[in-house]
């Protein structure tokens, strides 16, 4: 008498890295279609990105003009005038702030729910502002380039692997700002309440990533420090550089390739941050 | 105590309420400080590319932004609380100011005392007298009154924009951030010379709105130089008949806002 079989019959194969891709694309496009939801928001956002735009176009010329032949810090008017549009449009696609999401989930609580999902928190996280990222490329990222373009005159890039770059650059600068948001976040896993920590994030990443002024206007040594350093200027100040061809061809490549240093050095930090965390996570409440 | 002025009883509730979490309370305080300094900063550094920003020099341009600064910390420190009110109006915690028998703006402006501010408001004023005492200013009666007046009517000014930035919650709940292209950027735009923008923009944001009279045209007659935009010395002090109209508007646009506003109910 054989034993009756008690195998489940497989339609395919197990293919680990199909399910996580799968996995990963759903909750992307989960968080595009959120954003998609906040029109006048999007609208709301993109009006006052473009004020500032014009404000800091015209102030960075105004320094131009002034600067001996026409130069200041090694950009000349037209690569300045597209740091800035280019940087108002990337300001809202690495979502420097606003994002206080996990950090309200662990004063609340809510975050063991996340904890039972078989998903790492990093990873479902990540997924989720990527495609709240694609979402903000389209919609915000697009807009201030395009006033920048209609009422000032924009620097074309003149090599051909530019473009691409800029789109890797852009992708690193999306994950960086994540990771970093999401480590400010988790100081709530000890803190309990991350306002401190958030305050002193909003304050000092505007002015590190270069939103304010270009990182070069600073003296040579504090430049290489902050690059160095800190991942910071990697979030904005290095894919904007990367489009205007700030630098020679070697140190466009170079500083992307920082990037990557930085963004494999967060994620290691973020995932031993979560598994710590999870060690004296005590949840509030029944 | 029942005598006491129910205003009065509000702050001093805010005030205590305040200082019963005091790292959070550290933490705002320094970081207010901070982002004051930092405005100053950025003027600093842009200034180490080039000699002269929009014609005008380093200690030309501090006067410009340290009177800017000091307008507008006053101006936030006061009723910079009013841009809360998107948050009131969405959850509809409006309801409660509007029932008390107190007016509905005061109310709003206590309902969270920015004592944090308060620091940006030395930061201002010590940028202020290091930018006096840099420029060559040929002193005389009329500019001693121009010095104290202008920051005040600058930020009477600022605070009519934040309260009309604020009211447009009334009509469009999700305005986000639409106001603050008109309150910071209000403040961004005043902390250079004039000259440096051109084009509608600067006819907009220094004429139409009146920031140019904020802080550039008092400097430029502090600093008896002419305005090269051609305005002629007595521009300089404009600024507070040019409050005085923003104030009234600001309060018709607020009065039709409240009169506008429906609850969200639950």
């Amino acid at each position: 008498m054989d034993l009756p079989d008690a195998r489940v019959p497989l339609l395919s194969r197990v293919q680990p890295l199909r399910e996580w891709v799968t996995t990963f694309g759903a909750l992307s496009w989960s968080g595009f279609r959120r954003y998609m939801s906040y029109r006048q928001a999007t609208i709301a956002g993109s009006f006052t990105n473009i004020v500032f735009g014009f404000l800091r176009c015209y102030v960075l010329l105004a320094v131009a003009a002034g600067a001996a032949g026409q130069q200041a810090a090694g950009y000349d008017a037209r690569q300045l005038v597209s740091y800035v549009w280019v940087g108002q449009g990337l300001f809202a696609v690495i979502l420097l702030w606003g994002w206080t999401e996990l950090a309200e989930r662990i004063r609340t609580g809510e975050v063991t729910a996340d904890l039972l999902r078989p998903v790492h928190p990093v990873t479902s996280y990540l997924a989720a502002d990527l495609g709240r990222a694609l979402h903000a490329l389209i919609f915000r990222f697009l807009p201030p380039l395009a006033a920048g373009a209609l009422f000032f005159d924009l620097y074309v890039p003149q090599r051909w692997f530019t473009v691409p770059l800029f789109a890797v650059s852009i992708v690193l600068a999306t994950v960086a700002s994540f990771l970093l948001r999401f480590l400010v976040n988790a100081s709530a896993y000890w803190l309990h309440d991350a306002r401190g920590p958030m305050t002193f994030w909003t304050l000092s990443s505007g002015v590190l990533v270069g939103l304010y002024f270009p990182l070069r206007f600073l003296p040579d040594w504090l430049t290489v420090v902050l690059y160095v350093a800190t991942p910071f200027p990697g979030l904005m100040q290095t894919p904007a550089d990367v489009l205007v061809e700030r630098d020679p061809v070697p140190l466009q490549w170079g500083l992307v390739g920082l990037q990557l240093i930085w963004v494999f050095l967060l994620l290691g930090l973020a995932r031993l941050v979560q598994h710590r965390a999870q060690r004296r996570l005590v949840a509030q409440g029944g | 105590m029942a005598d006491t002025n129910p205003y009065v009883a509000l702050a001093r509730a805010q005030w205590r309420s305040v200082f019963s979490y005091r790292t959070s309370f550290v933490v705002d305080l320094v970081s207010n400080i901070l982002s004051s300094a930092l405005d100053v900063l950025t003027v600093l550094v842009l200034f180490r590319a080039t000699r002269t920003v929009g014609g005008f020099t380093l200690p030309e341009g501090l006067l410009v932004v340290s009177l800017s600064s000091l307008s507008f910390a006053l101006a936030d420190f006061v009723v910079g609380n009013v841009d809360h009110l998107k948050t009131y109006v969405r959850n509809g915690t409006l309801d409660a100011v509007l029932v008390r028998p107190l007016r509905a703006l005061p109310q709003l402006l206590l309902m969270d005392l920015p004592i944090r501010k308060a620091l940006r408001l030395l930061v201002g004023l010590g940028a202020l007298i290091v930018a006096l005492n840099l420029n060559d200013i040929p002193w005389d009666t009329s500019r001693v009154v121009l010095v104290v007046t202008a920051p005040a009517a600058g930020a009477v000014l600022f605070g009519a924009i934040f309260v009309i930035s604020a009211s447009t919650a009334f009509w469009w709940i999700d305005s986000g951030e639409v106001g603050s292209a008109f309150t910071y950027g209000g403040r961004d735009f005043t902390s250079y010379p004039v000259p440096v923008y051109s084009g509608w923009f600067r006819a907009l944001f220094a004429y139409a709105l009146g920031f140019g009279f904020v802080a550039y045209q008092p400097a430029v007659t502090l600093l008896g130089r002419a305005d090269p935009l051609g305005l002629p010395a007595w521009a300089g002090f404009l600024s507070p008949l040019l409050a005085l109209l923003m104030t009234g508007v600001a309060a018709l646009v607020w009065r039709a806002g409240i009169k506008h506003y429906r609850s969200t109910g639950s």
